[in-house]
């Protein structure tokens, strides 16, 4: 007598499916010489390799060092993305004034500023959240402004008339309705902060997981560079689905006139 | 439709009121700097037209250009014609979406030492990385485009038997792009990034390239406008992009400002 | 009824059952009727009575549980191809990414025929339904009723021998609606195609139907199948205030009271 799979159990182990299939590809593919094993060890080669790593006090320093550029850039972002988002936002002169400027700076690819970060730093973690605050720093500031915008007028009005101060004002109209776009924009800054950390590891050579896979592929010791590899895939992962659920937390005891913009994200 | 649109000269003083602003700043506190990190304004640009506007400027702006063409076109076809059986097929999704999940999860960056394994130091590396990077923000929103295809429209188009490359034509690729050309969006910034990163490692030209070596020769000038010239990359292509999908997504703005409307 | 007369459409016994993993949902039990060639059936009923699910199986869009339906002589298990169909939302049936001849000419290019033969029946169409000078014009530029004129124009372009309508003019203003109905009188006459029209607009109903099948509630069987015995010759001012208008109106009102009521004929 079989249990009737529930509709969610079925996509779950479909989608467990779709895991085991590309583990077992990468095991069998290395295995009956399509590539190199050289090149590409065998999945269990690459687990083994994860394992023993983890036992290692290097493995964690390492992790921590790429959580805490991470952590620190992007806290470091979203508050001057939010401060100077509400600065600019509530003042349509700001606003029309550094229209200009921000499509003109958000284009720029924060690599630009590499070289200058290591020249000021060198490798350590200062030009990685150079990096990191400049890239995470205008996803933020373009969600706020949308969320600023889009403020109700006459709820706007209302708080003026009871005379609240700018400061009651921003507490409790303006921020309500920006908090959905905050949301999407640290969700967006989040994934972008952790792509930064680790590209400056690989880069600049800062501490970080960046770095160890930078220095196992310059020694040759192949299993363990995909060991790191994967841990950055499995902590994007990771942040990824953090930041959706918190996403959809906040927006759950919210009225969610903007869930569509936040799926608009992507 | 209202056209309150202030006139153009104002409109063209207030855009560039603080750029201006903000560049004479730079010029003058910089004007007489002994920093060696910081030299004059005056003097980067100098160097920057010497440098940029030579045959050797070129030479190094080029290739750089060509890689990131390839790796983002090739991106960009791979992205939507993968994305696009994915986003129609229900069973196809539920399976491969985690594996999508972790394989986009992945810093593109990282794949240079692991592509340097497999394929050396040249062009193919850099256009690869560039592929890998640029290819998952395409993908994800194609099937995303696909599955939000209108019902009745497509209902309307199983009623008119249109079917095959038709319904492609006419139908998928049309309704999906607005939703692609977000990922193409994104993937256009990555896109930029990874040609510069995979440039930084050992490579014989590039702006990328050319970047690290000023760096390295403390060539500080040089180095800034070589900050200021991928700036310029930067923005030049974006406009490039906007202005395409202006032209390819016409229908869209003017839909939308219908129902806003309406 | 004529039983000499060809018959276009014929529907047998259908029956649709909805079965997903949290209900099951019987929409349609035994629904048999026939249509002629040439004739304009109405279908109405309460709303809930699956008028559009049994639209979209005779159209080929969802496949019915048991029974068959069979178009010009030929079981369905697609979308027949002398079939067309138009929609209520016209506004997410038209192409916003295409002009409004284009939207038009779209379900010809299949068909093999030269593209002066194209252009001329999308002219035609669009003369036929009224609708000058928005060639190049897109629809959402639109209004409602212009827009379902040009998702009228597309299926009259298609030359269908069997035309169906669900719910085409609920979403327009009555104005546009009225102008509407005599415009689908004008094209059925002109055009001789045989029209299966839903609605849940009782007048309107009467007003256009050669007959009108009147549903139950779900699981929906017909009720009665009223024959209209209006002159041939309608308008909008006379015809609905005709005392035999009335009569009718009344017999198929009180029939979907008690089609709400849940009544239904015996044995279903």
């Amino acid at each position: 007598m079989r249990a009737r799979l529930t509709a969610r159990t079925f996509i779950w182990l479909q989608g467990l499916a779709g895991l085991v299939g590309l583990a077992l590809l990468l095991e069998i593919v290395p295995r009956i010489g399509i590539v190199s094993p050289d090149y590409l060890p065998p999945f269990s080669a690459i687990m083994v390799a994860l394992f023993k790593e983890m036992m290692t006090a290097e493995f964690w320093t390492a992790l921590s060092d790429t959580l805490e550029a991470w952590a620190i850039g992007l806290v470091i972002s979203v508050v001057a993305g939010v401060v100077i988002g509400i600065a600019i936002g509530s003042s349509q002169l700001l606003r029309k004034l550094t229209h200009s400027t921000i499509e003109f700076l958000r284009p720029i690819p924060s690599v630009a500023l590499i070289p200058l970060a290591v020249l000021l730093f060198g490798s350590q973690i200062q030009s990685t959240l150079v990096l990191v605050v400049y890239a995470s720093f205008w996803p933020v500031l373009i969600q706020v402004l949308y969320g600023v915008q889009d403020v109700d007028p006459v709820a706007r009005e209302t708080a003026r008339s009871y005379g609240l101060g700018a400061w009651a004002q921003i507490r409790y109209v303006t921020w309500p309705t920006t908090l959905p776009y905050l949301m999407t924009g640290i969700r967006l800054a989040a994934a972008v902060a952790l792509i930064l950390a680790i590209t400056s590891e690989v880069a600049i050579d800062t501490q970080g997981l960046g770095k160890e896979i930078s220095d196992t592929e310059s020694g040759g010791a192949v299993p363990i560079m995909y060991a790191y590899v994967f841990v950055a895939g499995i902590i994007g992962v990771i942040v990824n689905l953090g930041a959706r659920a918190l996403e959809r937390r906040v927006l759950a005891w919210h009225p969610s006139v903007r869930l569509d913009a936040a799926e608009a994200g992507a | 439709m209202k056209n309150l649109l202030p006139p153009l000269p104002r409109r063209v003083a207030v855009a560039l009121a603080l750029p201006v602003t903000l560049i004479a700043a730079w010029w003058i506190t910089s004007a007489d700097s002994q920093s060696f990190y910081f030299p004059p304004l005056q003097t980067i640009l100098q160097t920057f037209g010497k440098l940029w506007f030579s045959p050797r400027g070129l030479s190094d702006v080029m290739p750089s250009l060509w890689r990131f063409s390839v790796g983002y076109l090739a991106a960009a076809f791979l992205g939507i014609v993968i994305g696009i059986p994915i986003g129609t097929s229900r069973n196809l999704r539920n399976v491969l979406e985690p594996v999508l999940e972790f394989l986009r999860a992945i810093p593109p960056p990282v794949l240079v030492p692991v592509l340097i394994l497999f394929v050396g130091l040249g062009n193919e590396m850099k256009a690869l990385v560039i592929l890998f990077g640029c290819i998952w923000p395409v993908l994800l929103n194609t099937v995303a485009g696909v599955r939000a295809l209108d019902e009745v429209l497509a209902e309307t188009v199983r009623s008119y038997r249109i079917g095959g490359f038709a319904r492609l034509w006419h139908f998928m690729l049309p309704g999906a792009s607005p939703q692609i050309f977000t990922g193409l969006r994104q993937s256009l910034s990555i896109g930029i990034i990874l040609m510069v990163i995979s440039e930084m490692f050992a490579a014989k030209d590039g702006i990328g390239f050319v970047l690290v070596q000023y760096q390295r020769t403390f060539a500080i000038p040089e180095m800034w406008s070589g900050i200021i010239m991928l700036g310029i990359i930067g923005i030049v292509l974006s406009l490039i992009f906007r202005a395409i999908e202006a032209w390819l997504l016409g229908w869209y703005y003017g839909l939308r400002q219908s129902q806003r409307a309406g | 009824m004529d039983r000499a007369v060809k018959s276009m459409l014929e529907v047998k016994a259908l029956r649709k059952v909805y079965d997903d993993a949290s209900r099951t949902v019987e929409a349609i039990r035994d629904v048999s009727f026939s249509v002629g060639q040439g004739e304009l059936v109405c279908i109405v009923g309460p709303s809930g009575a699956g008028k559009t699910t049994l639209l979209k199986c005779i159209a080929g869009l969802l496949a019915p549980t048991a029974g068959t339906v069979v178009v010009e002589g030929t079981p369905v298990i697609g979308p027949p191809p002398a079939m067309a169909v138009v929609f209520q939302e016209y506004g997410r049936s038209l192409f916003p990414w295409m002009t409004v001849h284009d939207n038009v000419a779209l379900p010809l290019k299949q068909k093999k025929m030269t593209a002066e033969r194209r252009e001329e029946l999308v002219r035609n169409a669009l003369a036929a339904v009224d609708l000058k000078g928005v060639d190049t014009a897109y629809p959402w530029q639109l209004s409602g009723g212009m827009q379902q004129r040009v998702a009228i124009a597309r299926a009259v372009a298609y030359e269908p021998h069997v035309l169906l309508m669900d719910e085409p003019f609920a979403a327009v203003d009555a104005q546009t609606r009225a102008d509407l109905e005599d415009l689908i009188r004008v094209l059925w006459h002109r055009l001789r195609v045989t029209v299966l029209f839903v609605t849940h607009d009782i007048d309107e109903s009467v007003y256009l139907g050669q007959r009108v099948l009147v549903m139950s509630h779900a699981p929906t069987v017909i009720m009665e199948d009223v024959a209209i015995d209006l002159p041939e010759e309608r308008t909008q001012l006379e015809t609905r205030s005709m005392a035999r208008f009335g009569e009718l109106r009344k017999h198929v009102y009180s029939q979907i009271q008690l089609a709400k009521q849940g009544w239904r004929p015996p044995f279903k």
